[in-house]
């Protein structure tokens, strides 16, 4: 089979893993979620049988792992009710959007819900994938469902349990905040817990009419926001584990090399310093770890380790020269994308009585992330604890067991929150939890055994790799005067991510790999001819906040502004021609619409100077259009008030809804300001930390109105749709104030 | 062996003197709400008080502070100002991935000691060496304001 066979070739046994019917069902569910984006992903071997929750009679047969109530709600005496998340949490507010939906149906006292983590195991695997992974703003999407049963099985075992203490029908009864009340009769869920738990898991649960909510669809604090303004709130990095050391680990300056020769002898005399060893690393890669009391010594030891690399048989990437070798590609076809709608005949580009031809450059970028990387490892015989915000422990179990030789239900992830991560922690390749668990392994190798933390600096985490793409796009289009787009040839080229990955059995097709081109064309009737090259260059790549369409929505949403420009068409009727009249042209029509009419666009007299700049994107489900006032003064673009709508369908929690635009939006501004861009030269990164890599600061933030489209569809991702169509936006409404278009990132505007 | 007083309590690390602060503190005292993200001085989330006014743990060495007074994050919760900061960024519910929060509090509170009333040029000046990737600039900016009128 397709599937056994691609795991097979990373050596993931997929018999031995005793797949449940579930991870079988997700297989099914696999192209779907491959057509939306990114988040499309493997089934791995940490899927492993359930947890009996302790005292309750066996599930019955059928019942999965993630419909078990025990496994995701506690309530304690003083009624406490702890909700588990099945994601990491980086800040997208998934561990208080799945404790709503759950706390909605369960009728819980919100004020008594607290959050956890679940671990990697069975219970905490994402229903429709199979595996615990965050990412692809897939968490509400797939888990919607899955918590309100949770929280209705735990209702009506409540229910049962109170009308068996009482000795009546349970249908008489009712719940309402965290209360069961019969007749005069009130007993706490608090106090019915334990009981509860014993009653049987109910099969089928009828769920609540949406328009009977209470929790779900009201703006809602996070429930760590406490926590996380205090500094009380555990993130990766503070791990603190009995007798645990800290570790740095040098690594080559191009990617692949290796140690030459190492003087570890004044490392070893800075106080703290416990150990100085050579260590496996990503890429076949070998570096040197330095094992200390603390971050500091090891840092000091770092310093003071003397290394030679050897980087003779690596090749070594440089941006220059990468920028003449990619327009070389793009001088000729690439591979063809598949699917119908990017092979139209484009002929009539020869006849075409207006032609216009651009090319795009996107450079490599860092997520940058605020927490660095971190990760603790405590290494036992028969098992092994790790300790960092990952977003796939899943995939990860599979690579620590490959390396420690333990069976993956020997292996447990313990789910940190984590300090942002906007693609980073979700490697296919496990790389800084390899890496920490290599250090762990070369350690206990000297006969001396603790958990160890690896710490990355801010210059490691610039430097370790895994970028956003470097792409360049190369685009032909005839149109006529009236705006009609009769031919479009299109050609892209970049890395892919994904070949070579586990992943590349599912997100990579007749060669092209997915992510490089999710966002291309749709939702517009144009017709595109589209073909890719994959480079293959010394650079780790990965996916980076809404991955394809950080280029893929700036090429289209700017390209189609200028033929509406020059065919004298206004912006927002040109686009909304364009759109279907189907399901999803009115999803796109509706967020349009909204930005609109919200923004005073067509009706509002901007400043002097100032522009309207227009774009909108779907990715991962959900369409979000912008409107934005921009200008360019003193060579520097200003920008005004800036507009957002989102069609997310329904909307659990509208505040997380607004935050998670505004902050993709200012990630998109950083994406376009001066030396936001990793460079390479030689191999080596040219960048180290936030001086030469700069983030944009309180004093960049523009105001951002985010208005959202009632719907009562289920819930789509929003995690990483509002970041593709501010950039654009912002350049539509800059080539408005000069005249010139923006083909490049960061933006040159002199 | 460097001393130094904490969050109102005398305390004693031992390490090397060239340790910065904020490696003592997470390290050697467990103090790790105040967090590391750049150790250059560029990012803010290191923010702590030395003596009343706001500097970058991460560049100052333990040796820089003997026998002064250092106050974190975690005493916030002591602190008048520090508490009507706290209890606005809550309010307005400020955090996303909140990893950088300690430092804008820290950097917020010293502000608000400072200057009763801050405009928005003040509160540029103040928290513009506090980087927030989440993007959550809005809020802080309301949140400050908030805070201000709760303490006025």
């Amino acid at each position: 089979m397709y599937l056994e066979k691609a795991l097979a070739q990373h050596g993931i046994n997929i018999e031995a893993l005793a797949l449940g019917s579930q991870a079988r069902a997700s297989r099914r569910n696999f192209m779907k979620f491959s057509v939306g984006g990114v988040a499309g992903i493997a089934i791995v071997p940490s899927l492993v049988s359930a947890q009996a929750p302790q005292g309750a009679p066996a599930p019955k047969a059928g019942q999965k792992p993630t419909e078990q109530p025990a496994a995701f709600v506690t309530i304690a005496k003083d009624g406490t009710t702890t909700i588990l998340c099945n994601r990491m949490d980086m800040g997208q507010g998934i561990e208080t959007a799945l404790a709503m939906i759950c706390a909605e149906e369960l009728d819980a006292d919100w004020a008594k819900v607290k959050t956890a983590f679940g671990n990697q195991k069975g219970n905490y695997v994402d229903p429709m994938m199979g595996m615990h992974l965050t990412g692809g703003s897939n968490s509400v999407k797939n888990s919607y469902t899955q918590y309100r049963e949770l929280g209705a099985r735990t209702k009506t075992m409540l229910l049962a349990a109170a009308a068996k203490q009482w000795k009546v029908d349970a249908a008489t009864l009712r719940a309402d905040n965290g209360v069961v009340i019969g007749g005069n009769r009130r007993a706490s869920y608090g106090e019915l817990f334990d009981a509860a738990m014993k009653e049987p898991i109910p099969e089928a649960v009828t769920l609540k009419d949406p328009k009977s909510f209470k929790l779900i669809g009201k703006p809602t604090g996070l429930k760590v926001s406490r926590a996380k303004s205090t500094g009380t709130q555990q993130y990766g990095i503070d791990v603190k584990l009995p007798g645990m050391l800290t570790a740095v680990v040098m690594r080559p300056p191009v990617f692949g090399g290796k140690v030459k020769s190492l003087d570890a002898s004044a490392a070893l005399k800075v106080k703290g310093v416990r150990a100085v060893l050579p260590v496996e690393l990503d890429r076949g890669a070998k570096g040197v770890a330095v094992i200390a009391d603390g971050y500091w010594p090891a840092k000091l030891g770092r310093d003071a380790v003397k290394v030679e690399w050897d980087s003779a048989g690596v090749a070594k990437a440089d941006t220059a020269k990468m920028l003449a070798q990619y327009r070389d590609l793009a001088k000729n076809p690439g591979r063809q994308a598949p699917g119908a709608g990017f092979k139209a005949d484009v002929s009539a580009l020869a006849s075409a009585p207006n032609k216009l031809t651009a090319e795009f450059v996107f450079p490599y970028l860092n997520h940058a992330q605020m927490e660095p990387l971190a990760c603790t490892v405590d290494l036992k015989a028969n098992e092994c604890h790790v300790y960092t915000a990952s977003q796939m422990p899943g995939v990860d179990t599979g690579a620590i067991a490959r390396i420690t030789g333990l069976k993956p239900d020997q292996i447990n992830i313990h789910v940190q929150m984590a300090g942002g991560g906007f693609g980073r922690r979700a490697v296919p390749t496990s790389e800084y939890l390899v890496e920490a668990t290599n250090v762990a392994k070369a350690y206990v190798a000297t006969g001396k055994r603790a958990p160890i933390k690896v710490i990355h600096s801010r210059e490691d985490d610039v430097k370790a790799g895994y970028y956003r793409p470097y792409t360049l796009h190369r685009a032909e289009i005839g149109y006529d005067s009236d705006g009609k787009i009769t031919a479009w040839d299109h050609r892209i080229v970049s890395q892919s991510i994904l070949k070579g990955s586990p992943f590349e059995a599912f997100l990579v097709k007749d060669g092209i790999d997915g992510t490089t081109t999710e966002g291309m064309k749709e939702p517009y009737a144009i017709p595109m001819q589209l073909s890719v090259h994959h480079p293959e260059i010394n650079v780790p790549t990965l996916w980076w906040r809404s991955v394809g369409s950080t280029h893929t929505a700036f090429v289209m949403e700017t390209l189609l502004d200028e033929i509406a420009v020059a065919t004298k068409k206004d912006p927002v009727d040109y686009r909304m021609s364009l759109l279907a009249d189907d399901a999803r042209g009115k999803r796109h029509k509706a967020a349009l619409q909204l930005a609109v009419d919200k923004s005073g666009y067509g009706k509002k007299t901007l400043a002097s100077g100032m522009h309207w700049g227009i774009a909108m994107h779907e990715s991962f489900e959900s369409v979000v259009a912008f409107v934005l006032e921009a200008g360019v003064r003193d060579g520097k673009p200003v920008i005004g008030e800036v507009t957002a709508a989102v069609h997310c369908d329904f909307c659990v929690n509208p505040r997380t809804v607004e935050t998670q635009v505004q902050g993709s939006a200012l990630m998109a501004l950083a994406t376009t300001m001066e030396n936001h861009a990793i460079t390479f030269k030689d191999g080596v990164v040219e960048q180290s930390n936030f001086h030469d890599f700069p983030m944009p600061r309180i004093t960049d933030m523009p105001k951002i109105a985010v208005h959202i489209v009632p719907s009562t569809d289920p819930p789509k991702g929003i995690g990483e749709p509002g970041l593709p169509p501010f950039a654009p936006a912002l350049a539509n409404a800059l080539r408005r104030a000069t005249g010139k278009p923006l083909r490049e990132m960061p933006f040159k505007l002199a | 062996m460097v001393r130094f007083e904490l969050n109102g309590k005398a305390v004693s690390v031992d390490a090397d003197p060239t340790t910065p602060l904020l490696w003592a503190l997470r390290d050697n005292l467990n103090l790790t709400g105040t967090k590391f993200g750049c150790g250059m001085a560029l990012c803010g989330a290191c923010t702590v008080h030395l003596n009343g006014d706001a500097i970058r743990s991460c560049t100052t060495p333990i040796s820089a502070v003997a026998n002064q007074k250092i106050t974190t994050i975690e005493a916030q919760s002591t602190d008048r100002i520090g508490r009507a900061v706290t209890d606005a960024w809550v309010k307005h519910d400020v955090a996303q991935c909140g990893y950088c929060q300690s430092g804008q509090i820290m950097s917020a509170v010293s502000l608000l000691k400072g200057k009763k009333n801050p405009s928005d040029a003040d509160i540029d000046a103040a928290m513009a060496g506090n980087v927030c990737r989440c993007g959550t600039y809005t809020r802080v900016r309301e949140a400050i304001k908030d805070a201000a009128k709760a303490i006025a």
